[in-house]
């Protein structure tokens, strides 16, 4: 069975000056949102305390807010988490009170306020300063990731292609960063590791495409470097729209059945695979090509050699 | 000749993917509730204490799986958790305080896979329950302890050697001291550089000051010792906690990190770990008959505790010392009769008191008394813990000379008990105030909850590429299936065999995802079989070929794919963790399944043979 039946090169490559633009645009408009919406940071990053909690019966959200206020927490935020039997409550930070026992306190005041059994599903808190540390390390591990990455890459092909896949993986993330923003989705420590690993995958696919550009340079006599792209992009397509696919149904098997704790994460990643996808395919190659990628660039005598190389390992 | 695996190497496929079967395995078991009593302090369970929680269980008929004596602990499983919660109450209530006993899970694995090493994944907090506390020490306090105590040792210091001073005070990282003269300044310097060389000294003639400062590696050395304590400590807390499994490990430089699993009183939790122990010394009274107090005439002026085993001790009120002056002890051999020591050192003000204490009562036995508070689990009528204050003596040893800032206890049995003093001194010895910054429970239900719909979303996921790459790849679909799969079981023998790896709900997150990514190597190979097909190539040929340049590609991305998540391995806490390691193992296991593995069925089935057509 085939997905795609293509029998000629398709003119990729054509089209990047529109594809460029749409980029553009998207990653200012992301970082416009990112700017003015922010994010909505989770618990862990701005610290507080969040509970939730079971109830046996579809929960009153009104009585709870009533007995919240009456206790003395008007700044409760009570939501339904994931169906309508469980609440969730969020806590800011708050001076005077011994924050860790906040948890257990407010326990007890809806299980007197409300007369219903209540059993704890979680209590979080996160002191104040705990979060500022998380997102400087956050941050920190985003960077290291894109630099080790861009060694690697420039190592092990050319800088051109180096600089090309960390843009697209920069593009990838301000995107999936953006959508958070514009959606006012909330940015936890999950969604971080998601963000992380749309890196992974994003750059999986556009090594893919570079290694096939660095093999169709070598081998394609004839052609310029546009055409070679073209050519490269045409023949991984199929295989760039089936991992895609795969990855995707795994997604959605996450979303829709992993429960409300990791929605984040499988939003940010199943957005991030379609982002990935597409960067993989048109700024990556985009760059490098805007670089001026060449012939000569890739058939240095090291290629050989490391072709050699890996014919000694045991497949 | 072309796509034929020698013997050896179909044979590895075949042995890798069998160990990693057999090291999955336990956790089809899966694991029993069960109720852990063990003795504290001395006490061991044994034989007698079994028979006793058996006779419990069976008189109330409570119902369990079964009840065995294994490494001094009494260990008794159940079917369910309800049986368990009761049982727990049931056995606490018998036995009292001489026994801590815990609720745990224990491995249902069956006694031939348990003996080769079998055991189940371990479950992070978000999947078991439990809580997970991260505790920040106040190093400033801290080191403000240690330049009040070097303010009072120079004062003490110079007073001795008769020079004079105008003033003593505490400065930057260390202290500084202001002299009369210049000749008092150079022996004030000399004086403190015999005890204090490590520091660093500056002199000043002009204002007559000498500042003697930590150098880093002191500040480093002090501070790493405030949280190494503050470890022990809390490390012998949690042990109060009857836990059956915690952790107690420290996380850069001034955290903490303490995880109880199974512990859904987390108000209790809170309460024990900021409960204190302390411990004092009293002159025992021999001037009284110690069985008259027993008996209930005890002498006013003195008051009687017990030692471990029961035997009583009848000790004068007096305080000769408390706990807090103690700022360090170690347990040793003494070199000369080679019996265990306990080496203790006092603080400074600790130190003087101690030595006016003991040099009237030369020759006379001097009691360790352990105090410690503890939470009894009822609450008071306003909701709060109730509390019961221990009393112990932990050792009687006779003053051999005047005591001062460091003096021995000796008269332990052995150097494991000494040991053990050592550690319980040092617990007592709280050096800088902790907090608790950071808390996440999660109750049982939700993490079970969790387990489930991770499975799920594990298993929706698996089924879905797994008809996806039938359909579309039809007899190599196949054997991609079988990789995966054998990438299922291999990531869980892994994770099992790993000691510290334990799965989290984003680990299983990182699963699901690897099922879809490992394919990617399965389907660049075929799709380069296919090309090559297409260009005209034979089948043989074109296997090879496919298998031969996919490989570079297949490398390079999941290298790259690896940095990204050894990175978050490295950075990232808890449950991001979790998805940082089956992630990394997922994408190692992948490559192995995917490419040697699928080769070796492919080869097996078609490898040197005249083949026309290839169902891909």
């Amino acid at each position: 069975m085939q997905l795609l039946k293509i029998k000629d090169t398709l003119a990729f490559m054509s089209y990047r000056k529109v594809a460029s633009i749409i980029s553009i645009l998207l990653v200012i408009g992301s970082l416009a949102s990112l700017a003015t919406n922010k994010l909505n940071w989770g618990l862990d990053f701005t610290g507080g305390t969040l509970l939730e909690v079971g109830f046996e019966q579809p929960a009153d959200l009104g009585k709870i807010r009533a007995v919240m206020e009456s206790g003395g927490y008007d700044d409760a935020i009570v939501q339904l988490f994931g169906n309508a039997n469980d609440v969730l409550i969020r806590l800011g930070q708050r001076d005077g009170v011994k924050a860790e026992m906040l948890g257990n306190q407010i326990l007890s005041i809806l299980e007197q306020g409300t007369g219903d059994n209540i059993t704890m599903r979680r209590i979080e808190f996160v002191g104040a300063g705990v979060g500022d540390e998380l997102t400087e390390q956050g941050g920190l591990a985003m960077l290291t990731a894109l630099i080790c990455i861009l060694v690697y890459v420039a190592f092990r092909f050319e800088w051109r292609f180096a600089l090309g896949s960390v843009t697209a993986l920069a593009h990838d993330v301000i995107l999936t960063l953006g959508l958070f923003s514009v959606l006012g989705l909330e940015f936890d420590l999950t969604v971080l590791a998601a963000v992380l690993a749309v890196i992974g995958y994003s750059l999986n696919d556009t090594i893919v495409v570079s290694d096939r550009i660095r093999e169709n340079f070598r081998k394609v006599r004839k052609g310029s470097p546009e055409e070679i792209i073209n050519i490269s992009l045409t023949q991984t397509l199929s295989r760039t729209m089936i991992t895609s696919l795969t990855t995707f149904l795994v997604l959605l098997a996450l979303f829709f059945k992993g429960g409300a704790l990791i929605h984040g994460f499988s939003t940010a990643l199943l957005f991030g695979i379609i982002i990935g996808t597409y960067s993989s395919i048109y700024v990556a190659s985009t760059v490098a090509l805007g670089l001026g990628i060449s012939k000569e660039d890739l058939i240095p005598e090291e290629v050989e050699k490391e072709g050699v190389d890996q014919e000694g390992f045991p497949l | 000749m072309l796509n034929k695996y020698p013997l050896w190497k179909s044979l590895m496929v075949v042995i890798i993917i069998a160990l990693g079967s057999l090291y999955a395995l336990p956790n089809y078991y899966g694991e029993d509730p069960a109720v852990q009593i063990s003795g504290t302090k001395g006490v061991k369970a044994d034989l007698a204490t079994l028979d006793l929680v058996k006779a419990e269980l069976d008189s109330s008929q409570t119902t369990y799986q079964s009840a065995a004596l294994k490494n001094g602990q009494v260990m008794v499983t159940f079917s369910d958790y309800e049986a368990q919660q009761a049982a727990k109450k049931l056995i606490s209530k018998k036995l009292g305080n001489e026994y801590s006993v815990a609720l745990n899970l224990t491995p249902a694995t069956p006694d031939w896979l348990a003996s080769l090493g079998g055991v189940p994944m371990k479950l992070g907090l978000d999947l078991s329950g439990g809580v997970h506390f991260l505790m920040e020490v106040d190093m400033k306090t801290a080191m403000n302890r240690v330049q009040e105590d070097m303010v009072g040792d120079f004062r003490t210091q110079l007073r001795n050697a008769k020079i004079r001073y105008r003033g003593v005070k505490e400065f930057g990282n260390g202290v500084e001291v202001i002299f009369k003269d210049t000749a008092d300044l150079s022996s004030g310097e000399d004086v403190l550089k015999r005890t204090y060389g490590d520091y660093l000294f500056v002199d000043n003639e002009d204002n007559l000051s000498l500042r003697v400062t930590m150098t880093d590696a002191k500040l480093k050395e002090t501070r790493e010792y405030a949280l190494q304590q503050n470890i022990t400590i809390i490390r012998n807390r949690v042990n109060e906690l009857g836990v059956a499994e915690p952790l107690v490990q420290r996380q850069g430089a001034k955290h903490i990190v303490v995880e109880l699993p199974g512990i859904q009183d987390t108000a209790l939790a809170k309460e024990i770990l900021g409960a204190t122990a302390t411990l004092q010394f009293h002159m025992v009274d021999q001037e009284h008959d110690v069985y008259d107090a027993v008996n209930g005439r005890v002498p006013p002026g003195s008051f009687l505790v017990y030692e471990q085993d029961g035997r009583p001790q009848l000790l004068k009120k007096r305080i000769m010392l408390r706990g807090e002056h103690i700022i360090g002890a170690t347990s040793s051999l003494d070199q000369q009769t080679s019996q265990p020591q306990v080496n203790i050192d006092l603080d400074n003000k600790g130190g003087s008191l101690f030595s006016n204490a003991t040099k009237d009562n030369i020759g006379k036995p001097m009691a360790t008394v352990f105090i410690e508070s503890k939470a009894t689990g009822e609450k008071n009528a306003d909701g709060s813990l109730k509390f019961t204050q221990h009393q112990e003596v932990i050792s009687v040893a006779t003053i051999q000379a005047r005591l001062g800032k460091s003096f021995r206890i000796t008269g332990q049995d052995s150097p494991a008990a000494a040991h053990n003093l050592a550690l319980l001194l040092r617990a007592g010895a709280l050096i800088a105030p902790i907090a608790i910054v950071e808390e996440r429970t999660v109750g049982p239900s939700l993490g079970a909850e969790n387990v489930e719909l991770g499975m799920q979303a594990i298993l929706w996921g698996f089924a879905l590429v797994l008809l996806f790459m039938m359909v579309y790849y039809r007899k190599f679909g196949v054997i991609a299936n079988l990789a995966l799969a054998a990438n299922l079981v291999l990531i869980v023998g892994i994770m099992s065999l790993i000691p510290g790896a334990t799965l989290t709900l984003p680990g299983m997150a990182g699963i699901v995802l690897t099922v879809g990514m490992a394919v990617d190597a399965n389907v660049l190979i075929f799709e380069r079989i296919r090309e090559e097909i297409r260009a005209g190539k034979t089948v043989q040929q074109s296997i090879h070929q496919g298998y031969d340049s996919a490989f570079s590609t297949i490398f390079d991305a999941n290298i790259t794919t690896l940095i990204a998540a050894l990175i978050l391995f490295a950075v990232g806490t808890g449950p991001i963790k979790g998805f940082a390691v089956t992630l990394s193992i997922g994408i190692i296991t992948s490559m192995f399944t995917s490419i040697i593995g699928t080769r070796a069925c492919v080869n097996a089935l078609w490898g040197g043979k005249k083949i026309d057509k290839l169902s891909i």
